[in-house]
């Protein structure tokens, strides 16, 4: 353990993996709590587009992939005529957004290379993540920015969980319903752009979903519920990370990855056909969090229980201005 | 790396449509390109419709996707793609369908079907490495292979799209029927759950055979945008079915005649075409 360790590159990944799997994990259980998983997809592929656009045109690609990320967020948000965007505007809209990235993966492969490493490896890089390749100055930056969105999601963690489980009464008992939801997938879209550096575009998806539907699986209380996500991200990163290091022939974004989703699929079996949360104590959790917030449940979830592939929230929630 | 058509432009576009169709087709390649789009977008366009209707577009994403792992398996065991492709978007397909049984909340849907689709991207990704491949083989099954589509790939092509629409002649009916009220066609006795299911392979054997030579993005975008600008045009659903495969087929005929005259990749051409009518579809309703 001790060569793992005193490695600067593990080091480096170590920083950066840590912070990121935190942010994920975090924001994650919000996610799926607001089955607002697909948001996070649509994020992770358009930071791509932003990584290779900013290739294309010579500017440093962490830029575009902020800038790509948080734009979309906004947008995504702005089109819906509530809080969370339906399915098909997201598909559509990030569906001609990673066509735009190919568009700019022939604009930027068909220059001369501008350093060794050659053009091709970026690409791969910003779809499968290179997280050993991190210097420390990145792996810093990385972390910073990634803890700073995490603190950012525990300090709104309250009112982002009323808004989550019953967004009208929320809404009627005063909580900016609008501004948490804009909010929250403007620092969805900062976290993929972090993790797109660690995981790469196109797996960040599995450090925000496997965590969190693990944890979500495993208890129906909410802060406790976090941190599980935020723990089970984390730990899947380390083993992750050491796995890669030690079989040298399995990259680190698979190997965590695959962490991230047996942690998934042991909590599930565990767990049995009903999750713990599943059993619809949705309720008593509303109600311990809001005194005086009576039935608050997430009745959306519970009439169209029998239809799980319909009906998304959007519909289902009477419209709160 | 892309599929790239251009360069072989012999002439440069002409307002003249018939001579421009007469110079792209004197091509057996470009011709290749049109019947293959055109199968594809119908299949596309059709099973998208349903896709769109169920809201399983993030579904429908991860099947699609699923592609890739199929792809990098079958080229590190050595065994034919389409075995690899179809292995995995089945197996995908059952995944999800199990985890949307009756009961189970939706919000852990998703994260399934997003464990799923990470899982997936990562096992293509790890079988690539392994494979130690040319490094832009990663990107061919996402973006499309710049191979030519033979004459066996557009017959494959059409076998599959007749045992898809075999399939969605015989669920069809009952499928629609689930999609729009799932509670009063599990009353009125029909299996919602068994049709879930085989909906879900189908699309992703569909998608995973129509990955195979327009890459999983670019059949993306066929299935999600042309049936959601046309189910925002009509509510009715045999107009609607009807516009999305006229749209899907239109969309595709003129993503490869851009990509064929100006240096842009197919995919990014078909979906940009597909956008700005879903973009216009949502602008007029919004005006109406």
């Amino acid at each position: 353990m001790s060569d793992f360790l005193s490695q600067a590159f593990v080091q480096h990944a170590l920083l950066a993996g840590t912070a990121v799997a935190l942010a994920a994990g975090l924001a994650g259980y919000f996610l799926v709590l607001r089955a607002q998983i697909f948001t996070a997809d649509a994020l992770g592929h358009v930071a791509y587009t932003g990584a290779l656009g900013a290739l294309a045109f010579g500017v440093d690609p962490r830029l575009g992939l902020l800038l790509a990320t948080v734009l979309t967020a906004f947008g995504l948000a702005g089109a819906a005529r509530h809080s969370r965007p339906d399915d098909v505007v997201i598909g559509s809209t990030f569906g001609w957004l990673l066509a735009l990235g190919s568009f700019f993966l022939t604009l930027f492969t068909t220059r001369p290379p501008t350093s060794s490493t050659g053009n091709g490896v970026a690409n791969i890089s910003y779809l499968f993540g290179s997280i050993f390749g991190l210097s420390g100055d990145q792996a810093g930056l990385v972390a910073a920015i990634a803890l700073g969105a995490a603190a950012l999601i525990v300090i709104g963690a309250r009112p982002l969980l009323f808004a989550s489980l019953d967004e009208a009464v929320a809404a009627a008992r005063g909580v900016p319903v609008r501004v948490l939801g804009v909010g929250f997938l403007v620092l969805v879209g900062v976290i993929c752009a972090q993790a797109t550096q660690a995981v790469g575009a196109l797996l960040l998806l599995g450090l925000v979903a496997a965590p969190a539907g693990a944890a979500h699986r495993l208890t129906s209380r909410p802060f406790i519920g976090m941190a599980a996500a935020a723990l089970i991200a984390i730990a899947s990163m380390w083993v992750g990370l050491i796995v890669s290091f030690y079989t040298s022939s399995i990259p680190p974004s698979f190997a965590i990855l695959a962490a991230a989703t047996l942690g998934y699929v042991v909590s599930a079996v565990a767990t049995g056909s009903q999750g713990h949360s599943a059993s619809g104590d949705t309720g008593r959790l509303g109600g311990r969090l809001f005194q005086g917030a009576t039935h608050v449940r997430r009745s959306s979830h519970r009439s169209t229980g029998a239809s799980p592939s319909g009906r998304r929230a959007g519909r289902t929630r009477p419209h709160h201005p | 790396m892309t599929v790239m058509l251009a360069g072989a432009a012999s002439s440069p576009w002409s307002w003249n449509l018939i001579d421009d169709v007469r110079d792209m087709w004197s091509y057996p390649f470009m011709v290749n390109a049109f019947r293959a789009g055109s199968i594809v977008a119908v299949v596309a366009g059709v099973v998208g419709w349903f896709m769109v209707l169920r809201k399983q577009t993030f579904a429908g994403h991860t099947l699609a996707i699923s592609a890739f792992p199929g792809a990098a398996a079958a080229t590190l065991l050595g065994v034919s793609a389409t075995a690899g492709y179809f292995a995995f978007a089945v197996a995908a397909a059952i995944v999800v369908s199990v985890a949307a049984r009756p009961g189970t909340r939706f919000s852990e849907e998703s994260a399934v079907i997003g464990t799923v689709q990470a899982f997936a991207l990562a096992c293509g990704y790890l079988f690539v490495s392994l494979y130690k491949g040319f490094l832009n083989s990663v990107t061919a099954p996402l973006f499309g292979s710049s191979f030519a589509i033979t004459n066996d790939q557009v017959v494959t092509l059409g076998l599959v799209a007749v045992a898809t629409f075999a399939v969605l002649a015989v669920i069809g009916r009952p499928l629609f029927f689930a999609s729009v009220d799932s509670d009063v066609a599990a009353a009125r006795g029909v299996q919602v759950r068994l049709h879930n299911a085989v909906f879900l392979v189908v699309l992703g054997a569909a998608a995973a055979e129509a990955s195979q030579i327009a890459g999983a993005l670019l059949v993306f975008s066929l299935l999600v945008m042309p049936a959601a600008t046309a189910q925002l045009v009509s509510a009715k659903p045999a107009v609607s079915l009807g516009l999305t495969v006229v749209l899907a087929l239109l969309v595709t005929w003129a993503g490869l005649v851009l990509a064929y005259y100006a240096l842009y990749p197919l995919g990014f051409c078909i979906s940009s075409f597909a956008f700005g009518l879903y973009l216009l579809a949502r602008a007029g309703r919004r005006v109406a």
